[in-house]
């Protein structure tokens, strides 16, 4: 608590009533419009769902009817790992050896992970799941096998974490030469182009959030 | 009061801890983890938007714009990590690699 003795008691007070003055605002808020009645675009995603592809809505918004927010996102995740990498220590911390028992158990845990990550991205398509799960699953994956000690590769740059933002550039694109927008994928092949995107983009999350964590794990990658 | 109030008034009180926070702590570290509390309560309350009364479906949008916060704010906090470590390490004199 030393470094925080800095704060006084009238920076505290006036934090507080700062604080208390902007909840105040929000529940106000929240109250008023959360028993308002609201529509928003959810009808309209949901009356859509039919030529998105996918049949559950989240995936549908998340892979069609807003791609453009999940193509940024991945761009996000790499420049994100560029800036780690960019950052990293001259050489990485001294981290304790793996016990046997880690070891071990990151022998049963990583397939059941990698197991449940591929069925979290295929079940995405019409129940809750898809790349973010995934890609979650894949990351701790990478963790458990960093924690044990058995993944010295992710120190190389590698294309794992650029693979998910390139198969959605080059799906995205794509409809630009069929003279329609960019990230348009409608009717028959949107439920493969969304799969192909989220396969990469699995990967590519995976990879991107265990290299964050070996970053700070170990001071570089 | 339903469920879903009950949920956003928790997500303003989980923001608003973390915004005292923010302003009241010192260190880097507890302010990076007053930002990710904070973003947590953004996300309860987008989650308690989403709520509809039974017979519709839920609105679908604010879950994946969640969706995508939660990740870009692993990332972030990622990098910030990494970025006040190398801070640290220049402080201490160690040369750049």
């Amino acid at each position: 608590m030393t470094k925080n003795a800095g704060t006084s008691a009238g920076v505290r007070f006036a934090a507080a009533a700062l604080t208390l003055a902007v909840a105040a605002v929000l529940v106000q808020q929240a109250v008023t419009v959360m028993s308002a009645d609201r529509t928003g675009v959810g009808p309209l995603a949901l009356r859509n769902l039919d030529e998105s592809g996918v049949s559950h809505p989240t995936t549908a918004v998340l892979l069609n009817f807003r791609a453009y927010d999940t193509l940024l996102e991945i761009a996000v995740l790499v420049i994100a790992l560029l800036g780690v990498r960019a950052s990293a220590l001259p050489r990485p911390f001294e981290t304790a050896p793996a016990g046997r028992m880690l070891k071990s158990f990151s022998h049963f845990l990583v397939p059941v992970l990698i197991v449940a990550g591929g069925y979290v991205l295929w079940v995405g398509s019409h129940a809750p799941g898809g790349a973010f799960q995934a890609g979650a699953l894949l990351g701790a994956a990478g963790v458990v096998l960093a924690l044990a000690g058995a993944l010295p590769e992710l120190r190389a740059p590698g294309t794992g974490p650029v693979v998910g933002l390139a198969v959605f550039l080059v799906l995205g694109l794509q409809p630009l030469f069929a003279g329609d927008a960019l990230l348009y994928y409608r009717g028959e092949w949107a439920k493969t182009v969304i799969l192909l995107i989220e396969a990469g983009a699995t990967v590519s999350i995976g990879w991107i959030l265990a290299g964050l964590f070996m970053a700070v794990h170990r001071g570089d990658i | 009061m339903t469920t879903a109030v009950l949920y956003g008034i928790t997500g303003i009180v989980l923001f608003s801890l973390g915004l005292y926070a923010l302003v009241v702590q010192r260190h880097f570290l507890r302010r990076l983890l007053s930002l990710n509390i904070m973003g947590t309560g953004v996300f309860m309350v987008f989650i308690a938007s989403a709520w509809r009364p039974a017979p519709e479906p839920v609105d679908p949008v604010p879950h994946a714009f969640v969706l995508t916060g939660i990740v870009v704010a692993v990332s972030a906090t990622g990098l910030g990590v990494n970025l006040w470590r190398r801070m640290q390490a220049e402080k201490r004199g160690e040369e750049a690699p």
